[in-house]
């Protein structure tokens, strides 16, 4: 629910409702303009930015975009490529040439099994969704340890914060190295109260990130933190 | 005329058996929401239909011969439970839940913005648990809102609705004695917004001034019903969202 930031008040469509008139606004995602008006085509908050009128779907299906950080869980392995779920329709593809080790034919078993977890970025989508990973990059690896957990898409902006700013208060006060992936996958390593601490945050975005009364819970847990108040 | 011989429909005073009005529909409740486990899930009480519907996906379409390479493919899977009515129904597929979940795809096709999902699949699936005459439209109306509560972009909220003839009066939404005994059925998917038909059958004969008027009964009751079906979704999220919203 990213509209919450703003402040202004919140309206809740649903597919097929009219937001607004057609004429000098355009029509963003999980919208539709049809005839003189601008219909919703999901369930969602209404946001209205630059004179493009969008919805902000309540439950949403991860669609991979170019460019996404995202953790993938290798699925299979094959000579040369590895398929990876990412928590969307389709599986991606990571292809030997994109992986960050020099792989020979048939050895990209040693390097990633089923399994296995990765952080990899998005390097193209096509219009048919095929999704293809890649792995070279700053920072991106293969993740050995810590734990990962899932979130719902619409939360990552409530993980996040704006400009990142409530990420970063949690990686303070639990000591922790935390990746929110674009595809609703988080990933925690540090030592064990630091993950207890997030595991406590991960259930509170899960189970109440819908809530109004969302920060004034972090904050409540954010006290208790092992690195105390941020 | 009707064909059952002397089985009476309509009372003396031209009111129904169970007491409505000709153009009065059963009670209706709608509830979003209610399967954990699915992406997206409602369940609808019409009359003494109780139908329940989870929405999967989209997810990829497997096996990939129903794969398209330009849309999603919408798998819709009607099924009325063993228990939903007073003959113990056969449990599994048969020749009329096969046409049911043909028709309610395709009816759910027309809606869902499928073109924004090529090659994947998203699965509906619509359980009966208590039949008693228009099913279909019940399960089409419970496949409209758990479609919407799973994310799935759409043009607008189809519902489900019929109308009929009996004893050559033509009423809104038939009850099982109706259903059985009348003359005519009409079930319909309407999208109350434009007002346009997404699905129709026909069961019996309709003169054309019988048709415009099932027509005109099946809009208005697809509007009310449509109120109820925004009203479950909006009340899902706001309690979530602490009243605000």
């Amino acid at each position: 629910m990213s509209g919450a930031e703003t402040g202004a008040e919140l309206r809740l469509v649903t597919p097929g409702e009219a937001i607004g008139a057609s004429t000098g606004v355009r029509a963003g995602t999980g919208t539709l303009s049809q005839g003189e008006n601008i219909i919703a085509t999901r369930l969602g908050w209404v946001k209205e930015l630059n004179g493009t009128v969008s919805v902000d779907p309540i439950n949403a299906a991860y669609m991979p975009r170019s460019g996404d950080l995202v953790i993938g869980v290798v699925e299979s392995v094959r000579n040369n490529l590895w398929f990876a779920d990412v928590n969307g329709p389709f599986n991606g593809l990571l292809p030997m040439s994109l992986a960050p080790w020099k792989v020979e034919f048939g050895a990209a078993r040693i390097h990633m099994d089923v399994g296995d977890v990765m952080l990899a970025r998005v390097q193209e989508v096509d219009e048919a969704h095929n999704v293809v990973l890649t792995m070279k990059g700053v920072g991106l690896r293969r993740l050995k340890e810590g734990m990962m957990s899932e979130i719902s898409m619409n939360h990552i902006s409530r993980l996040r914060g704006d400009g990142d700013s409530t990420l970063r208060a949690l990686k303070e006060a639990s000591d922790c190295r935390i990746i929110v992936g674009e595809n609703g996958r988080v990933w925690v390593d540090g030592d064990a109260a630091g993950v207890s601490f997030m595991r406590q945050v991960l259930d509170l975005v899960r189970n109440g990130g819908h809530r109004a009364t969302f920060d004034a819970s972090l904050e409540a847990i954010m006290n208790d933190a092992p690195g105390g108040v941020a | 005329m009707g064909g059952y011989g002397d089985i009476q429909l309509l009372n003396e005073d031209g009111s129904r058996l169970d007491g409505r009005a000709i153009d009065e529909m059963r009670e209706v409740e709608v509830e979003a929401g209610v399967l954990p486990a699915a992406d997206g899930s409602a369940w609808v009480k019409h009359g003494l239909n109780v139908a329940v519907c989870a929405v999967y996906g989209p997810m990829e379409a497997h096996p990939r011969k129903i794969q398209r390479q330009d849309r999603a493919v919408i798998d819709v899977r009607y099924n009325m439970a063993p228990f939903s009515t007073s003959d113990r129904i056969r449990p599994g597929y048969n020749r009329r839940s096969r046409e049911i979940s043909k028709v309610t795809a395709e009816a759910l096709e027309s809606v869902v913005l499928v073109e924004r999902y090529p090659r994947s699949k998203i699965r509906v699936e619509i359980e009966i648990l208590a039949a008693e005459a228009g099913t279909r439209c019940v399960g089409i109306t419970a496949a409209a809102v758990a479609l919407a509560d799973a994310g799935i972009p759409m043009r607008d909220l189809i519902v489900g609705v019929a109308s009929g003839k009996v004893e050559d009066i033509v009423v809104l939404d038939l009850d099982k004695a109706e259903d059985n005994y009348g003359q005519a059925d009409l079930p319909m998917g309407i999208l109350p917004t434009t007002g346009e038909i997404a699905f129709l059958q026909m069961d019996g004969d309709l003169s054309v001034e019988e048709f415009n008027t099932c027509l005109e009964y099946n809009m208005k009751a697809a509007k009310e019903i449509h109120v109820l079906m925004v009203d479950a979704l909006k009340r899902r999220y706001e309690e979530k969202n602490g009243g605000e919203a």
